[in-house]
């Protein structure tokens, strides 16, 4: 009697564990889907957030099997470790300033990939023999690693901590070896049977070295390609942590995210009309760094303030181009101010949004919304670019190479071919930019040194609240 | 080879499961407006997060004895939750922006 009680208890436990993993993964898919559209993407995250919520405290206390053991100290180390997590995670996601955004996601990204390197390393043991098993375990292992590894030189090239990228010499046939040799091992170490533990921290060393190469020779220009790429590895990864545990809702969850960040990721290579293996190769830098494009020549001319103000308050339409540049300076509520100026003084005002301006698709959007921006003044490039014939003056914030018209122009550029911007079609171009140097990509942009185009230098914040205090002495 | 292709025959409702998950994961992401994309990765990112239910199933399957796999264990749990909390937070601190004024 007392056996039957108990047997039904864990049948019908195994049974709400599984319908509570069917809740989680509904959660998942509407709340993505949700997250498609303006109005119910925030409902759509918090809908997410709380599947997962369900999942994991589910598993906390239904997950049983005859393995299974509950002793005070280790439900301690547990709960403590979830605690440590979520105020980690939540102070961090807190405090860090929208422009830092990118990194965070990097990192956040790394930290899921580590955690599913190390259930690869500690499942390893308890699974030798068992070859479909153990290759779930590799699989999740090396891509978890490099995941990680890779998201770390990611953040840290976005931080500005590792600017230029290094390459070896003929470093796409290191890479190529590298990932052969790390797919030729994990293989047969899962069909050899090896329970060398040494052997699998080897693999696991190795997939973290990979991780390293793999961001290092790429630019930073592409880190929001690569961020897109490593946040679909994680995802694979978890998936295989599904796998493993025939866990259903690290299945979906893991699956959902490795398909979206794949389309992503080809998403944005599309916007910079690249194929996703030039920009894993690096062919950007390497034309780049040969520098056999065209030479520019030519003189630049700078406006001052008062010049600049006059001509924004006569103008008909100004379009507004931000790039990286506003976000470091944090100029986006200085360009709020001055929209709002202009709009009271009769001037139409529109943001043109290129899909990869910032370090992220969407970045722009995010900091200028911080500021309250309208997203319907927010227009995407296929929209706007036809616009620019009718545009008096087309004000350039931090923004470089998604303006820079050799992309249309000169086959020699490593740029060239992808689609950007069109500003130099507008009446008056006026770039704001710090100094003379160079964009992301590391090459001369010919804008500069259009006849239409006055440079106005200085720091964004800066420079724009001087031109803000100018119109209003207007 | 033999037993991973007796694995693969025994998963066979999990590779259809993974099929079907794969196009849902495209149905679900195509036409989102590129306003929505960083939001978007900083959501899928949260969501991978669910990993941390491996990491949690690793404590609760180890022996208190193994301690070298507890603390492995533990700082997986740790990571995964800063991946799955951290990810939602910053996604709806986001998000917060695009409320309509």
């Amino acid at each position: 009697m007392q056996t039957q009680l108990l047997e039904i208890s864990t049948i019908s436990s195994k049974g709400l564990l599984e319908l509570s993993y069917l809740i989680g993964s509904i959660t998942f898919i509407i709340g993505l889907k949700m997250m498609g559209n303006p109005k119910s993407a925030r409902k759509g995250n918090m809908l997410g957030a709380v599947g997962m919520a369900i999942a994991v405290a589910a598993t906390l206390f239904l997950y049983k099997t005859e393995h299974t053991t509950k002793e005070g100290l280790k439900m301690g180390i547990l709960f403590a470790s979830l605690l440590i997590g979520t105020l980690i995670g939540w102070l961090t996601a807190k405090r860090v300033q929208m422009t830092k955004m990118p990194e965070l996601v990097s990192m956040f990204n790394g930290m899921g990939g580590a955690c599913a390197a190390l259930i690869g390393l500690t499942e390893f043991e308890h699974n030798l023999g068992n070859k479909g098993a153990l290759s779930f375990i590799m699989a999740g292992l090396v891509i978890g690693s490099v995941s990680f590894s890779g998201s770390i030189i990611a953040y840290l090239k976005l931080n500005g901590s590792m600017r230029n990228p290094i390459r070896l010499p003929k470093y796409p046939i290191i890479n190529f070896v590298l990932l052969l040799a790390l797919i030729v091992f994990s293989v047969w170490m899962v069909s050899s049977g090896c329970s060398e533990s040494t052997l699998l921290y080897t693999l696991f060393a190795a997939s973290l070295i990979y991780g390293v190469f793999f961001v290092m020779p790429i630019g930073g220009a592409d880190m929001p390609v690569v961020i897109s790429l490593l946040n679909s590895f994680t995802g694979l990864a978890a998936a295989f942590g599904g796998f493993l545990y025939d866990n259903k809702v690290m299945l979906t969850g893991g699956i959902l995210v490795g398909s979206a960040g794949t389309l992503l990721t080809i998403v944005m290579c599309k916007a910079m009309n690249r194929s996703l293996l030039s920009v894993l190769f690096g062919s950007f830098g390497e034309s780049a760094a040969q520098g056999d494009q065209a030479e520019v020549k030519g003189s630049i001319k700078d406006i001052n303030v008062s010049d600049l103000a006059v001509l924004m308050n006569y103008s008909k339409k100004v379009v507004i181009v931000p790039g990286y540049g506003l976000a470091v300076a944090q100029a986006q509520h200085v360009i709020h101010e001055l929209e709002l100026l202009l709009e009271e003084r009769g001037v139409e005002v529109a943001y043109a949004i290129h899909p990869v301006a910032g370090r992220m698709p969407g970045h722009m959007n995010v900091l200028l919304a911080e500021s309250n921006v309208d997203y319907g003044k927010m227009i995407e490039m296929e929209e706007i670019n036809p616009t620019f014939d009718q545009t008096d003056v087309v004000l350039v914030v931090g923004a470089n190479d998604v303006v820079n018209p050799a992309a249309k122009t000169d086959p020699s550029s490593p740029i060239y071919g992808m689609p950007i911007l069109e500003v130099d079609k507008a009446k008056h171009i006026i770039v704001n930019k710090r100094s003379m140097s160079a964009g992301y990509a590391g090459i001369d942009n010919i804008l500069f040194y259009d006849p239409k185009t006055s440079m106005f230098f200085g720091d964004a914040k800066k420079a724009l609240t001087e031109l803000v205090a100018a119109l209003k002495s207007l | 080879m033999e037993a991973l292709f007796n694995f693969l025959v025994a998963q066979r409702e999990i590779i259809y499961f993974i099929l079907l998950a794969i196009f849902v994961g495209i149905e679900v992401i195509g036409g989102v407006p590129s306003v929505l994309h960083t939001p978007l990765m900083s959501g899928a990112n949260a969501i991978h997060g669910v990993v941390v239910i491996g990491a949690i199933i690793v404590l609760l399957d180890t022996p208190i004895d193994h301690i070298g796999t507890l603390v492995l264990g533990a700082i997986a749990v740790v990571l995964g939750t800063i991946n799955v909390v951290g990810g939602f937070v910053v996604t709806d601190r986001m998000l917060e922006m695009f409320k309509k004024k």
